[in-house]
C-alpha cells in the first residue's frame, strides 16, 4: 500500500474539527515554517519537491511561485482555485469536505511563502455546503491564533476568506477566476500580463489548485527530500484520483504516482475492476478534456511499456497514442458504452461553458456540439467526421484560454481512436436512433 | 525604440507597442485585419482572433519561434522580433477559419443591412471567406431590439467584439448594457430592455464593426454608397462638432464621426473626436452644418464608387461613370 500524505487521517471521526486535526499532527507545518524558515526557504523547498500543479496543467508550483513579482508597497495575493468543475473530477471536493483544515494549513504556509496577507479560496457555486464547512474551519483557525494578526507570534498576518463563484466552469481558468472574484463577468483575460505580475486588483497574484496547496503541508513537514522519494523520477509524490464510470468501486483515492494503471483499475485496494464483469473499452484518465484512450493503449503504451499513473507515462506517445494525467478525473468506460454519445456529451458541456469571448471557441464549440448531436441521432454523414476533425484543429491553440483546447482534444481523440463508431452511426442511422452503439453492436475490443 | 520585422519589412517602434500597431506603422497589406481591437478604447482586442500572426523569432535575445499564433493586437513587440503575417500559411489558414466561425451564425442579410458597404465583416469575408458554407445547422436567432429610441440592435449580426460595451463604459457616465449569457448564446443586451439614454451612446454605432448596432434615424433610408460623405463642422457645446455628414443631393441622410482607414474615430487635438447624440441624430438640416467638402475615402471602398475622380495609373484623371 502506498503512503498517504493528504488523506492519511481522512477517515478519523471529527477530523473536520480543529482539535482532532491538531491531535493528528495538524498545523505542524505552520509552526515549522513560521518559526524556523524564511519565506524564501519555503519557496525553495516546494521547488525542490518538484510539485507539479494538481489542477490539470501540471505546471511546477514552485516555479510559478518564483515568477511572482514583488514590487515595494504593493500587496500580493494567493488565491486557491476550488472551482473544480471538470466533468469526472471531484477530488478537491472530497479533500475540502473531509479535512478542510489541511487546505487552510497549506494556505497559511503558502501565503507566508508568497507574502500574501489576504488570501482567498474561490469555491464553485455548487459547493455551497462545503463553503459552510470551510468557513467553520476558518473560524476555528482564527480562534486558535493560526489566522489573523501576528500568527504564532511570528509577526505574520493573514486573513483568509472564502468566495463562492456562480457555477461557471470557465471561472476555473485563473484569470477568469480573478475577474469573477473582482465582481465582474468571468471572462478570461488576455495574457500577457500574467497574474504573477498583474492579477487580482492589478496586484501580483498566484492561483493554485486545492490539492497543490494541501500538498505543501507534507512537503514542509517532511522536507522536499523525503517527499521526492515518493513517486517516479519526473512525477513526485502522491496524487488524488477521482475514479468514476464503470468501475466496481469508484471514489477518491490517493495514489503514489507511478502506480500502474492496470493495478489501479483492477487492484483490490483500488477500483476492483470493471463493474458487472464487463470488459474495459476506453479510459479518460484526467478529466473530460484530456484525450480518450482505447483499450489497447490503457495498460500498455504504444511502445509496449507498462502504462503508469504518472505525468510522463500517461502522456507517452503524445496525443497520437497517449493522454494526460490532467486533474485526475479517471473515467472508465465499459464495452456497452457509446463513444459518440459520450463525446457529444462532453462537447455539449464545453459549448455550454464557453464564455463566448473569442470567436473560435464561441462558435466552434457550439458547432461541434450540433454536428456530434446529429451524428449521435443518426442524421450525420461521412463528411461530418472530417468536418469535426477540421473544426477542432482550427479551435486548438487559437483561443484566449485553454477552454478551446479542452473542448477540441476529446473530440479529436475520439475520432482518432474510435472512427469506426462514428462511421457506424452514419451507416446505421436507424440503429443509431434506437439506442446505444455499445449495446447494439456488442462491440468487443 | 525597438526594431521588428514584419513580413520582411523592418520597422522601428517604441517599446511596448503592439505587433498590430507596428504593422500599422508600416501600413499597406502587412496590417492584419482587426475586428475587435479599437485603439481608442482601453482594453479592447484579443477577442476576435482575426489578427493572429505567426512569430518566427521571439526576440533578439531569444530567437525561438512561438509555438502558437499570437494575437497581434495584444502582444507587445520585442527587439528583434520577426513576425509573419501575409507570408505565413498558418496565419492564412487561421484567418479563413476565424472568418468561417464568425459567419456560421451570421444571418448574411447584407442586402437589407445598413452596414453593407462599410462592414468589416464583409471585407473579411471577401478576403478570407469561402464561397460556400459547411454549416448545416440552424443559425442562432435573436429578435432585434430597440436600445433607446435612436439605436436598433440586431444581435444576429453581432460578432461580440465588446467595443460598444467599452464605449458605454469609457465614454458615458452609466453603462446599462452588456453581455448576457455565455458561449454561442451570449448576447449584447440591456437588463430588461432598459433604454440607453445619454449624450454619447450613439458612438456605439460607429464602433460596431458589423451591422448589429444601427442608427434608427437612418435605417433603410439609403445604401451608403449612394451617399456623399462630406466633412462638416458645427457649433456644439457637447462635442468637437467635427463630423462627416452623408448627403444625397442637398439632404443630410446621416451623421457619423470621422473615421480613419481602420474604421476608428479620428483624433481631434490628440483626443478621439467622438460626436454627441445631438449632432448625430438631431442635426439633419444642412443649414446647421458648415460643410467643408468631400471626405477622402480609400478608393477601394465601395463608398467611393460613383463619386470621386480616381487617379489611374496613366495619370489621366477620369470620372468613373
Amino acid at each position: 500500500m502506498g503512503r498517504k500524505l493528504l488523506l492519511e487521517h481522512a477517515d478519523v471521526p471529527g477530523i473536520e474539527t480543529f482539535d482532532v486535526y491538531r491531535k493528528h499532527g495538524g498545523y505542524r507545518s505552520v509552526e515549522k515554517a513560521l518559526k524556523t524558515m524564511s519565506p524564501e526557504d519555503v519557496v525553495e523547498e516546494v521547488k525542490k519537491a518538484n510539485l507539479k500543479g494538481r489542477g490539470g496543467a501540471g505546471f511546477p508550483t514552485g516555479l510559478k511561485w518564483s515568477f511572482l513579482a514583488k514590487p515595494e508597497g504593493v500587496p500580493r495575493y494567493l488565491l486557491c482555485n476550488a472551482d473544480e468543475s471538470e466533468p469526472g473530477t471531484f477530488k478537491d471536493r472530497y479533500l475540502m469536505e473531509h479535512i478542510p483544515h489541511l487546505l487552510i494549513e497549506g494556505m497559511i504556509v503558502s501565503s507566508y511563502a508568497l507574502g500574501s496577507n489576504l488570501s482567498f479560496i474561490y469555491i464553485r457555486g455548487e459547493y455551497l455546503w462545503i463553503l459552510e464547512i470551510l468557513e467553520k474551519a476558518i473560524a476555528e483557525a482564527y480562534a486558535k491564533g493560526f489566522l489573523g494578526k501576528n500568527i504564532l507570534g511570528s509577526g505574520f498576518d493573514l486573513d483568509l476568506r472564502v468566495a463562492p463563484g456562480g457555477g461557471a466552469y470557465i471561472c476555473g481558468e485563473e484569470t477568469a477566476l480573478i475577474e469573477s472574484l473582482e465582481g465582474k463577468r468571468g471572462n478570461p483575460r488576455i495574457k500577457p500580463p500574467f497574474p504573477a505580475v498583474k492579477g487580482l486588483w492589478g496586484c501580483p497574484t498566484v492561483v493554485n489548485n486545492v490539492e497543490s496547496l494541501a500538498t505543501v503541508v507534507p512537503i514542509i513537514n517532511d522536507g522536499a527530500e523525503e517527499y521526492t522519494k515518493l513517486g517516479t523520477e519526473a512525477s513526485n509524490g502522491t496524487k488524488l484520483i477521482s475514479a468514476c464510470g464503470n468501475v466496481t468501486r469508484g471514489g477518491v483515492y490517493e495514489i503514489e504516482l507511478g502506480l500502474s494503471v492496470e493495478e489501479f483499475i483492477y487492484g483490490d485496494e483500488w477500483c476492483r475492476g470493471i463493474a458487472n464483469n464487463k470488459k474495459i473499452k476506453a479510459l479518460v484518465p484526467g478529466g473530460s478534456s484530456v484525450p480518450i484512450l482505447p483499450a489497447h493503449l490503457i495498460t500498455k503504451t504504444a511502445a509496449g511499456e507498462n502504462r503508469l499513473m504518472s505525468y510522463e507515462s500517461l502522456a507517452d506517445g503524445g496525443f497520437a497514442s497517449g493522454s494526460m494525467l490532467g486533474s485526475g478525473g479517471f473515467i472508465v468506460f465499459d464495452e456497452d458504452q457509446c463513444i459518440v454519445r459520450n463525446t457529444w456529451n462532453f462537447a455539449r458541456f464545453y459549448a455550454h461553458e464557453s464564455c463566448g469571448q473569442c470567436s473560435p471557441c464561441r462558435e466552434g464549440t457550439g458547432w461541434m456540439e450540433k454536428v456530434l448531436h446529429r451524428l449521435e441521432i443518426g442524421k450525420g454523414n461521412m463528411r461530418d467526421i472530417e468536418l469535426l476533425a477540421d473544426i477542432n484543429k482550427k479551435i486548438e491553440g487559437n483561443t484566449i484560454c485553454p477552454l478551446g483546447d479542452a473542448a477540441a482534444w476529446p473530440v479529436a481523440a475520439a475520432i482518432r481512436h474510435f472512427r469506426e463508431e462514428f462511421e457506424w452511426h452514419v451507416t446505421h442511422p436507424e440503429d443509431a436512433v434506437k439506442g446505444n452503439y455499445g449495446l447494439l453492436k456488442g462491440v468487443t475490443v | 525604440m525597438v526594431k521588428v520585422t514584419i513580413d520582411g519589412i523592418d520597422v522601428e517602434v517604441e517599446a511596448g507597442t503592439t505587433v498590430l500597431n507596428a504593422a500599422r506603422k508600416i501600413g499597406g497589406d502587412v496590417v492584419p485585419p482587426a475586428m475587435c481591437y479599437y485603439s481608442k478604447l482601453e482594453g479592447s482586442g484579443g477577442k476576435c482572433r482575426t489578427c493572429l500572426v505567426e512569430v518566427a523569432a521571439g526576440s533578439a535575445n531569444d530567437p525561438r519561434p512561438m509555438p502558437k499564433l499570437v494575437a497581434s493586437c495584444s502582444t507587445p513587440v520585442q527587439d528583434g522580433m520577426v513576425i509573419k503575417n501575409k507570408t505565413s500559411e498558418k496565419v492564412h489558414v487561421n484567418r479563413g477559419a476565424v472568418t468561417e466561425f464568425l459567419l456560421i451564425n451570421h444571418p448574411l442579410d447584407c442586402p437589407i443591412c445598413d452596414q453593407a458597404g462599410e462592414c468589416h465583416l464583409q471585407d473579411l469575408g471577401y478576403e478570407h471567406g469561402a464561397s460556400g458554407t459547411r454549416y448545416e445547422e440552424e443559425r442562432r436567432r435573436f429578435d432585434p431590439i430597440d436600445i433607446g429610441n435612436k439605436i436598433k440592435l440586431h444581435m444576429n449580426r453581432c460578432i461580440l467584439c465588446y467595443r460598444c460595451v467599452m464605449v458605454a463604459n469609457q465614454l458615458t457616465d452609466k453603462r446599462v448594457h452588456g453581455v448576457l449569457g455565455r458561449g454561442d448564446h451570449a448576447e449584447i443586451s440591456t437588463y430588461i430592455h432598459n433604454a440607453i439614454e445619454n449624450d454619447f451612446s450613439g458612438n456605439m454605432i460607429d464602433v460596431c464593426p458589423v451591422g448589429a448596432l444601427t442608427d434608427k434615424t437612418f435605417r433603410f433610408k439609403s445604401r451608403v454608397w449612394f451617399l456623399k460623405p462630406m466633412e462638416a463642422t458645427c457649433e456644439c457645446t457637447k462635442c468637437s462638432g467635427k463630423a462627416v455628414v452623408w448627403m444625397f443631393g442637398d439632404e443630410i441622410y446621416r451623421v457619423t464621426a470621422r473615421k480613419d482607414k481602420y474604421g476608428e474615430v479620428e483624433d481631434n487635438d490628440g483626443k478621439p473626436a467622438w460626436i454627441c447624440n445631438d449632432c448625430r441624430f438631431e442635426k439633419k438640416d444642412p443649414a446647421k452644418w458648415n460643410i467643408l467638402g468631400p471626405r477622402k475615402i480609400n478608393r477601394h471602398s465601395v463608398i467611393s464608387a460613383n463619386h470621386y475622380e480616381l487617379a489611374d495609373p496613366n495619370n489621366n484623371s477620369k470620372k468613373v461613370k
